[in-house]
């Protein structure tokens, strides 16, 4: 059995240069498990979301350059039960690897018709689906010639104060990941490896849309990890 | 089945994230209301610019994003509860952090924190009195 911390990533990784002053330095204060696992997680009810919200590509006049994708897929609580109802945000850089963001000064073109941010909540069996397009690979300063691997962010919050998740869903198969320590930070390659997106041929729309599919798992219950990741 | 691991909210969140009167958890024209306000600090004191902070409480939920000088602030109703739940994330945080807001009278909260005496806690329990100790309510 597999340490639960070798599929988490920890907080000081000096790999990723900014966890070095913002990782805090003595042990976590444990509570008891019920604390955060029956207590009611936030009620995000004010946050505004739109079926229309799901759809990255329709949010202006025209459409965004870019290869067109559906990203799918389940989330479900540790032992494998749908989260209904649940509220899903992402957000992501436009096809050149530029964020809307004004804090981004990546000199990569903006898209006029992309912002790059959407909302969900997940259906009766726990599926999410959103429609955007492939966010390209961007450069960061962390290091010499340091290049991020195409992801897209997520934060989701399911039913209690132990289930909010943010975390990037990246794609498989991509030559930057190996040397990404923000992805790499997570010990263990079976963790790493539910981060990223499968293509998925059933889910690709003809002559439209590639599909992506990454189901997403949120603490909860019988949180202990699984040998077979 | 094994939780999807956590991974940084990066630095670009501030256009997806916030929303309208984000920061404000109670209904506009509420009255009997409070302002909380921080500042998040790194290791070398300086203002960590790209947080973003989440309170909740019961019915209570906001959310804000720090400043250029790490600054939040939050509109709650009074408290008559003990605590805030208070997530933090940031760049540079590959998890998000849990901690709390308590809200106890500043004059009385020494009552909850027991005492290091050598190599015990000592914990005075005071029914009455300028120390009474704070009891909690359980509904």
């Amino acid at each position: 059995m597999a340490s639960e911390l070798e599929f988490e990533p920890p907080y000081l990784y000096p790999d990723y240069r900014a966890t070095e002053l913002r990782a805090p330095r003595h042990p976590l204060v444990k509570l008891p498990p019920e604390w955060f696992h029956q207590a009611r997680g936030p009620v995000f009810g004010r946050i505004p979301v739109q079926p229309e919200d799901a759809d990255l590509t329709r949010q202006h006049a025209g459409e965004p350059l870019g290869e067109r994708i559906v990203i799918t897929g389940r989330v479900t609580d540790s032992d494998g039960r749908a989260v209904r109802n649940t509220l899903v945000e992402i957000w992501q850089a436009n096809a050149a690897g530029r964020y809307v963001d004004p804090v981004d000064d990546h000199p990569a073109p903006l898209d006029p018709n992309f912002t790059g941010a959407g909302r969900c909540l997940t259906d009766e069996e726990g599926v999410y689906r959103f429609i955007t397009v492939k966010p390209g690979a961007y450069p960061w300063r962390n290091h010499a010639n340091a290049w991020r691997p195409a992801h897209v962010h997520f934060s989701l919050f399911g039913p209690s104060l132990a289930s909010r998740l943010v975390t990037q869903m990246y794609f498989t198969g991509d030559p930057l990941i190996p040397h990404d320590p923000i992805l790499n930070s997570i010990p263990d390659e079976r963790g790493r490896s539910l981060l990223t997106a499968r293509f998925d041929l059933d889910t690709t729309i003809p002559e439209w849309a590639l599909g992506y599919r990454w189901n997403i798992v949120l603490r909860g219950r019988d949180a202990t990890p699984m040998e077979d990741g | 089945m094994t939780p999807t691991p956590s991974q940084t909210i990066g630095p670009f969140f501030g256009f997806a994230l916030p929303f309208a009167d984000d920061a404000t958890a109670v209904p506009s024209g509420s009255t009997d209301t409070l302002r909380i306000e921080g500042q998040v600090v790194d290791g070398a004191g300086d203002p960590v610019p790209d947080a973003l902070l989440e309170i909740s409480q019961s019915e209570q939920f906001a959310r804000c994003r720090t400043d250029a000088e790490g600054a939040f602030h939050f509109i709650v109703h009074k408290p008559n509860e003990a605590f805030f739940n208070v997530t933090v994330f940031a760049r540079g945080l590959l998890r998000h952090l849990n901690t709390r807001m308590y809200s106890v009278d500043p004059k009385r909260r020494h009552t909850l924190v027991a005492q290091r005496e050598g190599e015990s806690l000592r914990f005075d329990v005071r029914l009455q009195g300028p120390d009474e100790t704070v009891f909690f309510a359980i509904d």
